[in-house]
């Protein structure tokens, strides 16, 4: 009885502590909201405004259709007309131009007459997806003028119809969201507990708490229970951001959602239980946490790469992060609409996780002082 | 000078003395470095692909072939049936599936252009369009030489002949574009990160009131604990260059005299609002927790994992306040495409005015004060 | 005529609605050791910040080393030594590193600090322990050495905020003939302590209540006037009085 009162004590105070330390406070609450308005924006890798420059050295009236044509699709923008490809290595070096066309002189002439007339499509080809990508814009126009040029149709021409499912408008921000919410969840969860009990052990107020008669578990869960409370607050608030400001669907169950978040919480509290337990100081938690959740949530879990472009070893690697496990569960709920008899293995290898994290944290969360 | 020179140097004996934040700050960047390398990756590889070949002509075979001879691509066993692709769809067994229509052989032939269908799994998005891409590509292609075959018989020539190259990155290695940027995530989060929390440990600790009652300048105060972790950063960011370039391959197009002096400047400015933070908070929690924050927004909207031009207007705008952003352009422009000074210019000079700004703005923040 | 090192005239510091310091008056001649004796809370750190620059005054005057604490305060910074509660020395630097680091600070040349280095270690007996970690140095010796950085510079005027708390009284003892042989060398010593017995060691005391200054003069003076038999009864006197309310 005197236990369990203290325990309540415990988390009042941890409570208090946390709404009163106003910028921490602030920036839990404020960093979901601007994230998702941030990354459903700066994240995404369509291709749009191609900088173009155009190497013309004896326009005519082919070249000038060509031009406009380019021109007119919305996706280029041209930025120089050069007689000569003299300033080309500047315009790419420098990045003022992604892409050039170099029209050769008397192109309408062969156009018109024998022979084929040439041009250069020119690439930054430094990103090799959106190189090929704006490559094929490029051939597409002017394949497509080649074709009206010739006036017949060009019995070689095989197009493509291309239906995306599941995510039909592939919007960048249905995407991140699932990924989002593992990043945020971790954050909040795993650096905090992180940094929160390092700092007791820093401060020696651990010590105070250990010779009281709460079991060190309960000393845990008292520290710990409000960050739950806040992990949790914070999935909603992405959720519902997500689908008021970017229509993000949600055509499973959001109660699965929540519960499957909740779940995914507990795994990052007691990552960050662990870090705490086994680290000296604030600062190494917070490296420590940085380096073990923070950067694998983000490149290993499918939250901004694809895990499709993994290569084998990372593969093997991304299964051990729980981070990747969730987002392919938030995917599959919000994005599919399955249920749990299609994540029923996922969720499984999450509890798994979990518990295997709790265990070993409470044993590592020794009643002396190390 | 002698002062900030010895208050520099208690900084690194700080550090040196603290085992654990020194084994961090030295192998976790270079450790990182390695793992995310090799997943900050879009190529991707072995799309299962589901194919329906319903026409089962010499054309329709000869395109399956380039798909199954495509690394891209891994076909699986055929289906039977739409219905059965479908289910491979939806099961996740594939990624996408190829239908070829009946009369695929028959409508190229005639002349009137033919049809294909491909459906991809969307969830993943990013994905979803870089295999398009690839099967753009390889479509494009076939139609094409069959489109040159077809005109070598009839004596019809092609009208336009597009010649394409991709510049600076003949090897289309992901890694050559992604190690600079995250080399230097790496070492910029690292470092700002301990330039923020470490005034505000003083606080915690009672130093910091020692040392404002000295006659110690603000300005000299601000420098020391610069100093050492710009240094650290230096040796990190060219030891980085180095372990780049000979496991990954990385190239070096430009001057690395040029890429270090940028780098200099670039780190006042990074390490700068770590200090400015460190400034604004009380305790290190706090620090940590703004610091990280705030270079989760510039990490992310620094073309890193995304390029900045996939960007809307309004955000572009914001990321150019972004100094992470101009430096990654900077970097990725001299070592992969070959810049100079002369097409560095403005990202520099606008480098340089956030080094000052930044450091500038700590220094005055700073009140020797209780 | 002495110099003043420090003078206060109605120097008040307010927090909001919370008056720490309450218009208080004081001088303090050169040379002298000065008391400032209180109980927690009372406001004696608030003044020692105020008179080292750390902080403000909300309205008063106050001069130290005749420099004016408002519009002076870097000056005010080289003239004095400050010790604070928590003695701010660095636990992971070495003795050594630490009188070096603060030397530096205040633009003492390279061979001088060696010299005074070598000259306090002899001092204090620490020239076994010059190459060990402060933070396994045990507390008396800490606060001994923070003393004695404190007064590395030879400043005209040191300040000390509570520094024998936790220390054992043989400690506090030896402390208390640091303070006395800089006090001889013609250092002024502004200590704050809320060990009675130890404001008997000083030239002249100031005690504050509640953030008000209620009695100024030496510790016979104050005996007599309060009828004392020590610096204690004096304390509990005035302490008493404030609990009962303004006396007659």
């Amino acid at each position: 009885m005197k236990a369990r009162g203290a325990l309540a004590g415990l988390l009042r105070k941890e409570a208090r502590h946390i709404l009163r330390d106003r910028r921490t406070l602030a920036v839990i609450l404020l960093m979901p909201v601007i994230q998702v308005v941030l990354f459903g924006h700066a994240i995404r890798t369509d291709v749009e405004d191609i900088r173009l420059a155009i190497v013309d050295p004896a326009p005519d009236a082919a070249t000038l259709e060509l031009r406009s044509r380019l021109a007119a699709t919305g996706l280029f923008r041209i930025v120089a007309i050069e007689r000569s490809t003299a300033r080309l290595n500047s315009l790419f070096a420098s990045g003022a131009a992604h892409q050039a066309v170099v029209f050769e002189p008397g192109f309408g002439g062969h156009l018109g007459g024998a022979g084929p007339a040439r041009l250069q499509v020119i690439t930054d080809a430094a990103e090799p997806n959106t190189g090929t990508a704006m490559q094929n814009y490029a051939i597409a126009v002017v394949r497509g003028y080649e074709r009206e040029a010739r006036a017949e149709g060009d019995g070689s021409a095989i197009t493509a119809d291309v239906r995306m499912r599941f995510n039909p408008s592939r919007e960048s921000s249905n995407l991140f969201v699932p990924g989002l919410i593992a990043f945020v969840i971790t954050i909040v969860s795993a650096l905090m507990t992180a940094i929160t009990l390092a700092r007791e052990k820093e401060t020696g107020t651990m010590e105070v708490l250990l010779v009281s008669p709460l079991h060190p578990q309960q000393i845990i869960a008292g520290k710990v229970a409000p960050y739950l409370v806040v992990g949790l607050a914070t999935v909603v608030l992405v959720i519902v951001e997500a689908r008021l400001i970017f229509d993000v669907p949600l055509r499973g169950s959001a109660l699965l959602l929540l519960l499957e978040g909740l779940l995914f919480t507990i795994t990052s509290l007691a990552l960050g239980i662990l870090i705490s337990a086994r680290t000296p100081s604030q600062r190494v938690a917070m490296t420590a946490v940085l380096a073990g959740t923070m950067l694998p949530t983000v490149m290993l879990s499918g939250f901004i790469f694809p895990l499709e472009s993994l290569p084998a070893p990372l593969r093997i690697l991304s299964a051990v992060i729980p981070a990747r496990w969730f987002v392919e569960i938030a995917r599959g709920i919000m994005l599919k609409g399955v249920g749990l008899a299609h994540l029923w293995q996922e969720t499984l290898v999450l509890v798994g996780m979990t518990a295997f994290l709790l265990a070993a944290s409470m044993r590592s969360f020794r009643v002396r002082l190390d | 000078m002698r002062r900030i020179l010895y208050l520099a140097w208690v900084e690194v004996l700080h550090l040196v003395r603290d085992r654990a934040s020194l084994a961090q700050v030295l192998l976790v960047p270079f450790i990182q470095l390695v793992i995310l390398a090799n997943a900050a990756t879009f190529a991707i590889h072995d799309t299962p692909t589901a194919v329906v070949d319903l026409d089962a002509t010499a054309a329709s075979r000869a395109l399956v072939r380039r798909f199954t001879a495509s690394p891209h691509f891994r076909v699986l066993a055929s289906p039977r049936s739409m219905r059965e692709a479908d289910g491979a769809l939806l099961s996740g067994e594939a990624t996408m599936v190829l239908a070829i229509p009946r009369g695929f052989e028959r409508d190229l032939e005639r002349g009137e252009g033919a049809h294909v269908q491909v459906q991809l799994n969307a969830e993943k998005g990013s994905a979803a369009g870089i295999v398009q891409s690839y099967t753009q590509r390889i479509i494009r292609r076939f139609s094409e030489e069959r489109g040159a075959v077809a005109a070598s018989e009839t004596v019809q020539p092609a009208a336009i002949d597009i010649r394409t190259r991709g510049w600076f990155n003949a090897e289309l290695d992901y890694r050559h574009y992604m190690v600079p940027g995250i080399l230097v995530a790496l070492v910029t989060l690292v470092g700002t990160l301990f330039t923020a929390q470490n005034i505000a440990r003083e606080k915690e600790l009672g130093t910091l009131e020692q040392l404002n009652v000295t006659p110690i300048s603000r300005a000299e105060f601000i420098g020391a604990k610069l100093l050492p972790f710009w240094v650290l950063g230096m040796a990190e960011l060219a030891l980085g260059l180095g372990l780049g370039a000979a496991v990954f391959g990385m190239p070096i197009r430009g001057s690395l005299v040029l890429l270090l002096a940028i780098a200099a400047l670039y780190l006042v400015a990074a390490l700068g609002i770590g200090l400015l933070i460190s400034t604004a908070v009380d305790t290190q929690q706090q620090a940590m927790f703004v610091t990280f924050f705030i270079m989760m927004i510039y990490l992310l909207m620094s073309g890193l994992y995304t390029p900045v031009d996939s960007m809307p207007q309004w955000v572009r705008v914001v990321a150019e306040l972004n100094p992470v952003k101009h430096f990654v352009e900077v970097t990725r422009a001299i070592l992969i495409k070959g810049a100079g000074a002369a097409e560095v210019v403005r990202p520099v000079a606008i480098l340089g005015a956030f080094a000052a700004g930044f450091f500038g703005l700590a220094v005055w923040r700073y009140r020797k004060t209780a | 005529m002495r110099t003043l090192a420090i003078s206060t005239s109605n120097l008040t510091r307010r927090f909001g609605d919370f008056t720490a310091v309450d218009a208080i008056s004081f001088d303090v001649h050169a040379g002298e050791v000065f008391g400032f004796l209180g109980a927690n809370g009372a406001g004696k750190t608030t003044v020692i910040r105020i008179l080292t620059g750390l902080l403000a005054p909300t309205s008063g005057e106050a001069a130290v080393a005749g420099y004016d604490v408002y519009r002076e305060s870097e000056a005010i910074k080289r003239s004095i030594g400050y010790m604070s509660q928590r003695f701010s020395l660095y636990p992971d630097l070495t003795v050594r590193e630490n009188i070096r680091l603060y030397g530096t600070i205040y633009g003492l040349p390279a061979g001088e600090i060696r010299s005074r280095t070598d000259a306090l270690l002899g001092r204090l007996q620490l020239g076994d322990a010059a190459a060990q970690r402060v933070g396994a140095l045990p507390l008396g010796w800490k606060q001994k050495l923070a003393f004695s950085v404190a007064l590395l510079h030879e400043p005209r005027i040191v300040f000390l905020d509570e520094p024998t708390g936790g220390v054992d009284p043989v400690t506090r003892r030896q402390f208390w003939e640091l303070i006395y042989e800089a006090a001889a060398r013609g250092t002024t010593v502004f200590v704050t302590t809320h060990y009675m017995d130890e404001a008997e060691y000083c030239d002249r005391l100031a005690i504050m209540v509640a953030g008000r200054l209620d009695a100024l003069g030496t510790p016979r003076e104050l005996k007599e006037r309060f009828e004392a038999g020590s610096i204690d009864e004096v304390f509990l006197q005035l302490a008493r009085g404030v609990a009962a309310g303004p006396s007659a």
